[in-house]
């Protein structure tokens, strides 16, 4: 039997099946809106983009709501990480990207190249596909991007990085070992980790691209309970090949097809009636 | 294919081709070892009576003194102190200049590598090449760059003797009424002459290449998800890099940077063409004081004819050879103790 003090590495609870069971069916109990009555987080017009002379995205026009968690549904190659990228300007990086039209950030725009992209980077927060902490502390992850835009005195730090863990339910698991290196967490406490240093910066919208494809059932249930936390404070974009996630937990849903949109509405609307040919035989499996 | 393969299963080898003799490959296979074998011990066995004939005649005249003593006509008196200072101070000197300005030229070539524009990723490419050739000239070269640029500075100053700018020294009055200039521990002057700083700064062109290359090896093994996910929290380019790229590098800069070092303190021939064989019984007083460092120290006592001076020199070798141990055990070390996985 192991002493209560040896226990110094908190295990992450243990999963009953009630836990692992997805606390948000959003199909049953919420309404569908029309998204052009709600707010805008980030409008989307005749966006097009380009890597040398292939067209990644065409002409896209819509709009991402406020406090809504809207998803990103198609083929593998159509052009989902393409967007998220764009939103927080990683596309900067690849020298042959390029865009046209109209991407603005709550009336900010994203594409203007006198764009303040460090302050963009700020307002919008990233979570990539696979976990990627730094081989820092648990503390100093989180303390990370709060410390680059302001100084901070020792317990405003404190409160922010305790705040931030909060709101990625992950402080319970980690608050007594919070100078431990973060790479000695498990793949999904990992991905939390990265959620929480996301959300210390204070974004106006979190980008998911694919956060649950490295992840086992539990810590994707973990993180979509958190999605549905998340929601009453961020505006939330998550690329997904899992449909019953989409489904799951998203407001609205935007299907792209070889970097065109083809169908974007409610995701309840999407999942039972969908407009467009494409898009039924997409999330019935009949073709992806 | 030809279409007559319609055998299947493990019939389908056997109508095709001869079977090769499983004797001569077992053959071939030991054969191997035995190559393998001998080629490892025959280096081997040269290393160590090599190791032997100095440790032989070496030890005759190893002792704490040897460490401390000045050269000396006499061998039993001689020792390599002066030589044992003077690499020390050189090669402090030589890393002072030589980390700052190779990490820096690594870091801006593997982080700040141009993506755009034809001509400046050329010539981005053309430095990196010629990084990497340099690596490979030979140290005699640089000691020759070493002398018309640092020790004689082209002439643009006058010549050693007869600076055109010297700070630190003033007029000493001896008792016997004569009088010279007294240097201070600071003494500047230029052209730099053939002393301690000429014979660093040769030292770091030595080292340089090395040192740029392991940095940036060591840069390119962190892996681009961290610089993402610094870029993404909107960390500029030098927070990310001074903040996530740079720390998670650190171990690996300083195992080739410790292993550059330990190149430079064996390096003789640079050091013969900046400081010549001196006979110095002191320690440098100044950066532009004259010096000696062990290899040529080392060589010296191997070039006398006495016999007994090639103990001493056995002696030296012993000395340095423990010194380039010390150097690589610490870098082995480091390597183990803080090289960390990074994802
Ligand atoms: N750096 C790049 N250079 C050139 N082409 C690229 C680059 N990145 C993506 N592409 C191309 O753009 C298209 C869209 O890629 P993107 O990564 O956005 O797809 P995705 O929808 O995220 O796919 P997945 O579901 O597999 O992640 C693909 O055809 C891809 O080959
Ligand atoms: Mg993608």
């Amino acid at each position: 039997m192991m002493e209560p003090s040896e226990a110094a590495l908190p295990e992450e609870p243990v999963a009953t099946h009630e836990e692992i069971t997805f606390k948000t069916d959003l199909s049953q109990t919420r309404p569908s809106e029309d998204p052009q009555d709600l707010d805008a987080a980030v409008r989307v017009e005749r966006f097009s983009s380009w890597y040398g002379d292939f067209q990644a995205l065409q002409a896209l026009s819509f709009v991402i709501p406020e406090n809504r968690i809207t998803a990103f549904i198609g083929p593998s190659g159509c052009g989902k990480s393409t967007l998220l990228r764009w939103i927080n300007r990683m596309n900067d990086l690849v020298p042959s990207a390029r865009a046209e039209g109209v991407l603005e950030l709550h009336g900010t725009d994203l594409l203007s190249s006198q764009a303040d992209v460090v302050d963009l980077r700020r307002r919008v927060g990233m979570v990539f596909q696979k976990p990627n902490p730094f081989p820092k502390s648990i503390y100093d992850n989180v303390a990370f991007g709060p410390r680059l835009h302001r100084k901070l005195s020792r317990s405003e730090t404190d409160d922010l990085v305790e705040q931030s863990l909060n709101d990625a339910a992950l402080w319970d698991e980690v608050k007594d070992r919070l100078k431990a290196s973060a790479l000695s967490l498990s793949g999904g406490q990992q991905q939390r980790l990265c959620i929480a240093r996301a959300v210390a910066c204070g974004p106006e919208i979190l980008l998911m691209d694919e956060p649950c494809s490295a992840l086992d059932p539990k810590s994707t249930a973990a993180i979509e309970n958190l999605m549905a936390t998340l929601r009453q404070h961020y505006t939330i974009a998550i690329v997904t090949h899992n449909m019953q996630q989409a489904a799951r937990t998203s407001d609205f849903t935007a299907f792209l097809y070889q970097g065109e949109l083809i169908e974007f509405g409610a995701t309840q609307q999407i999942f039972t009636k969908p407009e467009q040919r494409e898009t039924e035989n997409y999330i019935t499996g009949r073709f992806g | 294919m030809s279409a007559e393969v319609t055998t299947f299963g493990p019939d389908r080898l056997s109508r095709h081709g001869r079977a090769a003799s499983i004797a001569l490959r077992m053959l071939k296979d030991r054969g191997f070892v035995v190559i393998c074998i001998l080629a490892a011990t025959s280096s081997i066995l040269v290393l160590s009576w090599l190791l032997w004939s100095i440790l032989s005649s070496g030890l005759t005249y190893l002792d704490w003194a040897f460490l401390d003593d000045v050269p000396s006509r006499k061998p039993e008196k001689a020792g390599m102190g002066p030589a044992i200072i003077g690499s020390v101070l050189v090669c402090a000197v030589c890393a002072f200049f030589a980390l700052p300005i190779g990490v820096g030229s690594a870091v801006f070539l593997e982080e700040y590598k141009p993506t755009k524009g034809k001509w400046v990723k050329r010539l981005h490419a053309f430095v990196q090449l010629n990084i990497s050739n340099l690596a490979g000239v030979p140290s005699i070269v640089y000691g020759i760059i070493g002398l018309t640029v640092f020790v004689e500075m082209f002439g643009l100053f006058g010549s050693a003797n007869d600076p055109a700018l010297a700070i630190g020294s003033h007029p000493f009055e001896a008792s016997d009424g004569s009088s010279y200039l007294e240097q201070a521990w600071y003494y500047f002057q230029l052209p730099i002459g053939r002393g301690v700083l000429a014979g660093a700064l040769t030292l770091m062109l030595v080292i340089l290449p090395v040192v740029i290359i392991s940095a940036q090896e060591a840069l390119r093994a962190v892996p681009d998800s961290l610089r993402h996910a610094a870029l993404g929290v909107g960390a500029t380019r030098w927070q990310m890099v001074s903040k996530v790229s740079l720390p998670a590098a650190v171990p690996g800069i300083m195992t080739g940077s410790i292993l550059a070092m330990s190149r430079a303190i064996g390096e003789a021939a640079p050091m013969l063409v900046i400081a010549g064989i001196v006979f110095i019984t002191y320690t440098p007083l100044h950066l532009m004081d004259d010096f000696t460092v062990m290899p040529l120290q080392i060589y010296e006592w191997a070039k006398k004819p006495q016999e007994a001076f090639h103990a001493v020199a056995a002696s030296g070798i012993i000395v340095l050879l423990a010194v380039l141990l010390g150097f690589n055990a610490l870098a082995v070390f480091i390597r183990n103790k803080f090289h960390k996985p990074l994802s």
